[in-house]
């Protein structure tokens, strides 16, 4: 061990030093969501320090970028964060559209809607399932994969496939959708209704689920903007900021709907709990408009170029994904390959901040406090 | 009236070989069965389906799940404490088989009726956590020894609040016999006098078997699996074979404190002191796949805050009662 270089690989202790010890979270652990590795260092059950080790996910998305041209990378974008791929990669049309300055037909931008935001509510029953899960609650975890399997079923009839969608297309969509899919979206809709009464039944007002998120892991109003938290984590705090109202893309500014913020103005993990689940009625009631207003026409822009070329410049564009603030920073030099694409994903500011937001807690909270900012550990390393 | 092994059999020693075979007999079925009914109980709670392809209904499902476990090879990590991770095992499993032999299942049956029976009963639950101790420490694993710790310090504060439950039906019944307990309630179950003290002993003793909300020793989303996290094979089958025993135990014991034991009308006594015992077995499985987990300090002020004074308060009155009547 000790023949490895640098500060992730010293878990030998110091001698001097009889009270305290480090203990090696992950990469192989039930609660880190994946392939993130902690190296926690402990005084019985209290956290002392937190290092996060990350790179066990890493796939050069970044790189790859630099290596072929804008419509190839293209499927890498839904695989950035596997858990709101259609997000991901509505983002990244939506962003090469406004460089190239694309129309994208009226009936595409609410498909857009529907598709984005019932991806944003299988990603949050997703984090809702396997939090309850590192709390040591199973059985909300099957209920939670039920419904979302609901909504794969209804991505996958329009899309091909359950996960990484790869749906979107420069100027549209691969595929126009069918009145089959509205009805089963609009069925969807509200069954859900219902089953998220039953959630809040039976997670939001259970005495030990309280117990263990009420107070545990409040994030200073310092602490977020140093790590630059976004999303969920952020709105927890009370502060209302949300790409889709700040800077509306798509039909979003045209469609009605709230940003939850939290109660408190250090939000706990049960603010980011209520923050999440008060998402999910607002994604419904978004997906409920487009349903209801979508109008007929075709679902591809009619002149999109053969050879994407942005003119030589740098641009920035960001979408809110389930996690939070999703910005590609896209610089072209003139030619059909880019230079350089920048993704900057929100768990990775989410994972650095844990660095701070865990020193001082006990392991249980600290189990709490990684769940509740749902991170993908994918995203982490892009 | 009652039977015991040794009026049985006559000869001391064929009455605990007797004893032994029955018990582990038990045992072994009942944990089979027991698991069986546990995935089926969570499956459907959960919308599933649960074990449906070995046997009928999947009955046999757990019974090839132990031929693997018992074909696996037995591995012993390099760096353990040898001497205390092979002993481990046997030390959490053998009291419990111990305490089988003590319980009056019908008026007339029991393997031996005990004079002190209840004190026997906490002196044994109570050796259980040696062995929970000698896994967490032999394995030399930080997450093993962990749970040990958590296991310690929470079935020691759950001891208090279960003996002081059980002391007022002592109390009432001048006797430390299940047996004379069991007969003291032919007119009504004790729950009816002491629901208190019904409820503090279930709940401690679900602490006691740390089954969730109390499985913090074992939190596999905490410490990945406590203090077993280091064996595999037939030992951890061991541990699980233990953890099941030790629910029909803390289940069995609840049967005859609160719920009257063997009486009932119609039915013979033995089938209603099984049909109490898992009962309230199927109640304990309903609270593990309902609740989350509690936080380990939680877990500690719990017992010492809210239980213990609650449990104190409710052997005074029952004292002061029994003074007064």
């Amino acid at each position: 061990m000790s023949s490895v270089p640098g500060p992730a690989m010293e878990l030998v202790r110091d001698d001097e030093d009889r009270e305290t010890y480090y203990l090696n979270m992950g990469p192989q652990h039930p609660s880190t969501h994946g392939v993130l590795r902690l190296r926690l260092h402990m005084e019985g059950e209290r956290i002392l320090s937190v290092f996060p080790v990350i790179g066990y996910g890493h796939r050069a998305h970044e790189k790859m970028a630099e290596n072929r041209d804008y419509l190839m990378f293209l499927p890498n974008t839904s695989r950035i964060d596997y858990l709101s791929g259609m997000i991901y990669n509505l983002g990244y049309c939506q962003a090469i559209e406004k460089i190239m300055g694309i129309e994208v037909p009226e009936r595409t931008e609410y498909i857009r809607i529907i598709v984005g935001e019932l991806n944003r509510i299988s990603s949050h029953l997703l984090w809702l399932g396997t939090y309850l899960l590192d709390l040591g609650g199973i059985t909300p975890f099957l209920y939670c994969f039920d419904d979302r399997e609901r909504i794969l079923d209804i991505l996958d009839s329009i899309s091909g496939s359950r996960l990484t969608y790869c749906y979107g297309r420069f100027g549209g969509v691969t595929m126009d959708v069918d009145d089959a899919f509205l009805e089963s979206t609009a069925a969807f809709c509200s069954y859900f209704h219902e089953r998220l009464d039953e959630y809040e039944d039976l997670v939001t007002d259970n005495v030990i689920f309280r117990q263990r998120t009420e107070g545990v892991g409040p994030f200073s109003a310092d602490l977020v903007q140093r790590f630059g938290l976004s999303g969920p984590c952020l709105r927890a705090t009370g502060t209302r900021r949300d790409v889709r109202k700040d800077e509306p893309y798509g039909i979003y500014d045209r469609l009605d709907f709230e940003v939850p913020v939290g109660k408190t103005t250090n939000g706990d993990c049960f603010d980011r709990h209520t923050v999440r689940m008060a998402e999910m009625v607002q994604s419904l009631h978004l997906i409920e408009q487009a349903v209801r207003d979508i109008p007929d026409g075709p679902v591809m822009a009619a002149k999109v170029p053969k050879k994407i070329k942005p003119p030589a410049g740098d641009y920035y564009f960001a979408v809110e994904s389930a996690r939070g603030h999703f910005g590609m920073y896209i610089y072209s030099d003139g030619t059909d390959t880019p230079f350089r694409i920048k993704l900057r994903t929100p768990s990775f500011a989410h994972v650095s901040a844990m660095t701070e937001a865990l020193v001082g807690t006990m392991l249980s909270d600290t189990i709490s406090i990684l769940g509740s900012i749902d991170i993908v550990i994918p995203e982490i390393d892009r | 009236m009652k039977t015991d092994f040794i009026q049985l059999f006559g000869n001391p020693w064929l009455a605990i070989g007797a004893a032994a075979v029955i018990v582990m007999g038990y045992l072994t079925v009942n944990s089979l069965m027991l698991v069986w009914l546990e995935r089926k109980f969570s499956a459907r709670i959960q919308r599933r389906l649960g074990p449906t392809e070995v046997g009928p209904f999947g009955l046999l499902q757990t019974a090839a799940d132990m031929l693997k476990l018992i074909s696996k090879e037995l591995l012993t990590p390099a760096h353990v404490h040898r001497p205390l991770y092979l002993i481990a095992p046997i030390l959490v499993f053998a009291p419990i088989m111990a305490l089988c032999t003590l319980f009056p299942v019908s008026e007339h049956w029991v393997i031996y009726d005990y004079d002190l029976a209840v004190v026997l009963l906490l002196a044994f639950s109570g050796l259980n956590v040696i062995g929970i101790f000698a896994a967490g420490w032999g394995s030399n694993n930080k997450y093993a020894l962990l749970g040990a710790v958590r296991a310690v310090a929470q079935n020691i504060s759950y001891e208090i609040p279960l003996i002081l439950a059980i002391l007022p039906i002592v109390l009432m019944t001048r006797s430390l016999s299940f047996y004379e307990i069991t007969s003291a309630q032919a007119a009504f179950p004790f729950i009816v006098v002491q629901p208190l003290a019904a409820i503090i002993y279930l709940i401690a003793a679900t602490a006691e078997t740390n089954r969730a909300p109390f499985d913090i020793p074992e939190a596999e989303s905490e410490l990945v699996a406590g203090f077993h996290t280091e064996y595999s094979g037939m030992r951890f089958g061991l541990f699980f074979f233990a953890e099941f025993s030790n629910m029909v135990i803390v289940c069995a014991v609840a049967t005859v404190l609160f719920l009257g034991g063997w009486s009932g009308p119609l039915l013979p006594g033995f089938v209603w002191f099984f049909i109490k015992v898992y009962a309230l077995i199927l109640v304990m499985m309903w609270v593990r796949w309902t609740f989350p987990r509690l936080r380990f300090d939680q877990l500690m002020t719990f017992a010492w805050a809210v239980l213990v004074p609650l449990a104190l308060i409710n052997l005074l009155v029952t004292t002061v009662a029994i003074k007064l009547l």
